[in-house]
């Protein structure tokens, strides 16, 4: 909801001062390509498309001609430079999710919004995605929101709010 | 959002299905090709028209009589100028010594006929043999029939001709036309007399090639009232050229139609494969959704797709079409006069490309109005992720694009048809029939869920819940399919009908010879040699030949000149061909009116007639009304006594007018004779003695009319049957398309069966069950239809009682349900046999 993707049915979402309850479909579609980024739980890249391609497809909906120079240089920081022209199903898990990243950073978001980003990976590839986003969270400096049943992903957070059945159990630092 | 964005992302995107879409674009290449074809086939025919025109009649002027020219008329004639020629036409019997006789169409010619264009004849110098004299050159398949050939001999009228060739073409003829007598011409100094006595039936022609420099239609105008007033029929080629050209419209308005169903069960196949991707592509939508792309660029995206598949089918389509007009000539060629060059005509290629892509667009629209609203919390769910189905009252959008398809459909129905009503009706015939179709597939899936056999087989059952689980293709199956089924098969049981009343005429004792042309003179001595061969005399009667001249105080001329005039134009112009006799027969009742049989007729008194029921009804006259009769050139005033109801049906003598014995005894007349032979052998046994006693006597066996309805009732079939298996290839690539779109789901579905244990048996007994239901119950409602339309058309179109036959309507269910499971099988070659973990990695994907 606090990305867009859903309405109140009451109260009011706001986010970077634009109430997201008051405008239309296709604002919030252009709210969510200029200053939000997501990553998800099952990756969620477009199976047609080239890892390079579904990372540049953020810029390429503004039009930016240097959506290309971009992403080959974002998946060069996640590690994916000889992989760019393969499809998401001649990647492995890992590597989608990398790229998944490099998408999600591309338009520079305010916030980041990651959905059990870790949640299709064994141990050892999770700690590596997680080392890749928080460095890019720190490097561009956006809020990251992530969301995740791992205690040891959470506690490498500034910030972390318990939920349990949908109610807030404990907001901490 | 940028325009670059979507034409990069619709090409990125089709990148693993170009190949499936290609194989969708096939639908509408049919349909397309149908129009493309027909198209160029009218342009080529009218352009044959145009540079034939001259030949289409062969001469400039053609004036014709129904009795030798009077002296007036001859002056008339020769201060015309210019080259002329003559013709004396009329039916009697050829006699092939040892092998038969029939009826032909005897013409006996002097001049220089064809001024334009050229008789063809085998061998060439037949023409000019025959103008020699004591030479005669019948059609090539009155030869054939007969076995003979040139060098031998044949009996017109008593004489003996000697055979110069064979006649293959005659400027201005269909050799359809021919079919019922065929042709044979004489010198017409040979013609023999005995055949021109008074009352016989014979047209008097005069054919006129203006001088060099003559402007034919000036000339022609100026002449047209003199013709008028001397009472003379005429044909000009601009008449000509008009007549053929209104015949080949309604034969392109009527094709077109058909060809535009193909095109439509085309387009609904796009629509269909639209949506079967645009199924496949939830995640993708919702994906770009979520990145920040707006309705419309979804919609667009998917848009230039549908536009790129729709263009592809339609271009290909266009080329298959040029291919294709060959074949339209070469089907239709007996019913033309003319030779048809194949020209490649660019107009009905762009239109048929250009309404093709058009079409399919339209129905493409409502998937992608649906799309356009897949939701990005899609991304948050892991279960099927699924377009829903949007009310009109929630899209006004999609209710717009629903209307604009069924104007679309309805305004080029009636572009197409003659009138409007005829394209309206069209329009809702169609949309009911579709509705029909669609109808029966809802009740279907509605049924199957509230009473599911249970107790069936696995596979079975698996088969049937396929009908309406998500994603079925059952209404398109059912819709394109039945369609298909129903034209094909209305066509068959219709002729099949008609055909089965027809030979059912002559049977039961009824009568199926026809003796005519008999003098007044000899009608005793042919009733006693008849009755002699031991042959039954079932009916005599006198005929008189005459012309309308007046309907309730107004001439036929004037009324022939009304526009707004109702009354068929043959019922005015036609030689009305009268008995008279003072009892009523058995064929007719008197339906208004009292009968009169006899009246003492002093010249000046009007007479009691009785008039056809149907006839009266297109005259718009009635019991009471006065009609006056030319009656080879004496007016007779008529008063319409009663109205009868005519079994036209039975093969007797029955007319039109009836005048009451006392008043026609007079005219110059001619008898017909009816008998009833058991046997082909006995028929060729009494016509050959009347023929040999009686030369100008001619005889008509009810086999031979037979014979000459099956064969034009066959070519007329064959063009629409022809025009039909493009609605069934259209409706079979929309099927294999169909099914080829579901595959990817197939597969899936087969994927898990297999994972939990099924066997590859049981997936294609489950496979079968689907596509061996789909099939049946598409062509089982198409059947049922068919039978309801052929009834309505013989019922109401062909006046003819209704009784079809079983064993077509089980060779059509039988053959469109193997059919339907064989596709069904061959496209889903393979689902049973893919790599579980490629589709399940696929699915996590």
């Amino acid at each position: 909801m606090c990305a867009g993707l859903d309405l109140p049915t009451s109260g009011h979402v706001c986010l970077n001062g634009i109430a997201l309850d008051e405008i239309g479909e296709d604002e919030r579609a252009r709210v969510r390509n200029q200053l939000v980024g997501f990553v998800f739980q099952s990756f969620q890249l477009i199976p047609t498309l080239t890892a390079l391609e579904n990372v540049t497809v953020p810029m390429e909906l503004r039009g930016d001609r240097t959506a290309r120079q971009q992403g080959l240089e974002l998946l060069e920081r996640v590690g994916l430079a000889e992989r760019v022209s393969h499809l998401p199903t001649q990647l492995s898990g890992g590597e989608q999710q990398r790229v998944a990243l490099a998408r999600a950073f591309i338009n520079k978001p305010l916030v980041l919004f990651a959905d059990e980003p870790t949640g299709n990976l064994d141990a050892e590839t999770s700690r590596s995605v997680i080392d890749i986003m928080l460095e890019l969270n720190s490097d561009s400096g956006t809020t990251l929101v992530l969301v995740t049943h791992d205690p040891e992903v959470a506690c490498l957070t500034e910030k972390t709010i318990r939920l349990r059945n949908g109610e807030m159990v404990q907001d901490g630092a | 959002m940028a325009p670059s964005f979507i034409l990069k992302m619709a090409w990125r995107d089709s990148r693993t299905s170009r190949m499936r879409l290609l194989l969708f674009s096939l639908s509408i290449t049919v349909g397309v090709a149908a129009l493309v074809a027909i198209g160029s086939f009218r342009q080529s025919l009218s352009q044959s028209i145009d540079d034939q025109a001259r030949t289409l009649v062969g001469a400039d002027l053609i004036i014709e009589s129904t009795r030798p020219f009077t002296t007036i008329e001859e002056g008339f004639l020769g201060s015309i100028g210019g080259a002329q020629a003559r013709e004396v036409r009329l039916s009697t019997m050829a006699v092939f010594l040892g092998r038969g006789t029939r009826l032909v169409h005897l013409r006996a010619l002097s001049g220089d006929f064809p001024f334009y264009g050229k008789m063809e004849t085998e061998p060439a110098e037949a023409v000019q043999d025959l103008r020699q004299g004591g030479r005669a050159v019948p059609d090539e398949t009155l030869l054939f029939q007969f076995g003979a050939a040139p060098g031998g001999n044949v009996s017109l009228g008593g004489r003996d001709f000697e055979i110069a060739g064979a006649l293959r073409k005659v400027p201005g003829d269909a050799s359809a036309s021919a079919s019922f007598a065929p042709r044979v011409y004489i010198a017409l100094q040979d013609l023999p007399l005995d055949l021109l006595r008074p009352g016989s039936v014979a047209h008097y022609r005069a054919y006129v090639k203006f001088r060099e420099g003559t402007d034919v239609a000036q000339k022609i105008a100026a002449l047209t009232p003199q013709i008028r007033r001397l009472g003379l029929e005429f044909e000009t080629v601009d008449k000509r050229k008009k007549d053929l050209g209104a015949s080949v419209e309604n034969l392109y308005r009527f094709l077109n139609l058909v060809g535009f169903i193909s095109l439509l069960l085309g387009a609904v196949g796009i629509a269909s494969a639209i949506q079967a991707h645009l199924q496949q592509k939830v995640r993708t939508g919702a994906i770009l959704r979520c990145l920040g792309t707006s309705t419309s660029g979804i919609a667009f995206i998917y848009f230039i797709q549908a536009s790129a598949i729709s263009l592809a089918g339609a271009l290909f389509g266009g080329l298959v079409g040029i291919g294709l007009q060959r074949i339209f000539p070469s089907i239709l060629r007996t019913f033309l006069p003319l030779t048809i060059r194949n020209v490649i005509a660019w107009w009905p290629i762009v239109t048929g490309v250009l309404i093709g892509c058009g079409i399919c667009l339209l129905f493409a629209v409502p998937p992608l109005l649906r799309f356009r609203r897949v939701s990005p919390l899609l991304m948050l769910r892991s279960a099927d992720a699924r377009v829903e189905t949007q009310s009109f009252a929630r899209d006004p959008l999609l209710f717009a694009a629903y209307a604009l398809i069924a104007a679309s459909i309805t305004a080029f129905a009636i572009y197409r048809s003659e009138t409007w009503l005829q394209g309206l009706v069209f329009a809702v015939a169609l949309g009911v029939a579709v509705a029909i179709f669609a109808g029966v597939a809802r009740l279907l899936i509605v049924s199957l869920r509230r009473w599911f056999p249970l107790s069936w087989s696995f596979a079975l059952r698996q088969g049937l819940a396929n009908l309406y689980r998500p994603n079925n293709r059952t209404l398109l199956l059912i819709v394109s399919l039945g369609l298909g089924t129903f034209l094909l098969l209305t066509i068959h049981l219709t002729r099949g009908v008609v055909m089965t009343q027809f030979r059912s005429i002559g049977r039961n004792n009824q009568p199926n010879i026809f003796l005519f042309d008999i003098q007044s003179d000899q009608k005793d001595a042919v009733a006693a040699l008849v009755a002699s061969l031991g042959f039954p005399v079932v009916q005599k009667a006198p005929i008189v030949t005459m012309r309308l001249s007046e309907i309730k105080g107004r001439k036929s001329s004037d009324i022939l000149a009304d526009p707004q005039r109702k009354i068929p134009e043959w019922e005015l112009e036609r030689e009305y061909r009268s008995t008279y006799r003072e009892q009523i027969v058995e064929t007719e009742k008197v339906a208004a009116g009292k009968w009169i049989g006899r009246v003492d007729y002093h010249s000046g008194d009007v007479v009691p007639i009785s008039l056809d029921r149907e006839i009266a009804k297109d005259l718009g006259v009635n019991v009471g009304d006065e009609l006056v009769f030319d009656v080879q050139g004496i007016p007779i005033r008529t008063r319409i006594a009663s109205l009868r109801s005519v079994d036209w049906k039975r093969f007797q003598t029955n007319f039109f007018v009836v005048f009451p014995a006392g008043v026609l005894e007079a005219a110059p007349t001619f008898h017909v004779l009816v008998s009833r032979a058991k046997t082909p052998a006995d028929s060729a046994r009494l016509q050959n003695a009347i023929v040999s006693k009686f030369p100008n006597v001619s005889a008509l066996d009810l086999a031979a009319v037979i014979q000459t309805v099956d064969s034009i009732l066959s070519k007329v079939a064959l063009v629409i049957r022809v025009m039909s298996l493009f609605t069934v290839a259209a409706g079979l690539i929309v099927v294999a398309s169909a099914i080829w779109s579901g595959r990817y789901q197939r597969v899936e579905e087969s994927v898990l069966l297999r994972t939990l244990g099924a066997s590859r048996r049981q997936i294609w007994q489950i496979l079968g069950a689907e596509y061996f239901l789909l099939g049946f119950l598409a062509s089982l409602t198409g059947t049922g239809l068919a039978v309801a339309a052929s009834w309505a058309l013989v019922t109401f179109v062909f006046k003819l009682s209704y009784a079809p036959t079983f064993l077509p309507l089980l060779i059509a269910t039988a053959s469109a349900t193997t059919l339907t499971v064989l596709i069904g099988v061959l496209t889903s070659r393979g689902v049973s046999s893919q790599p579980p973990l490629e589709v399940l990695r696929a699915e996590v994907g």
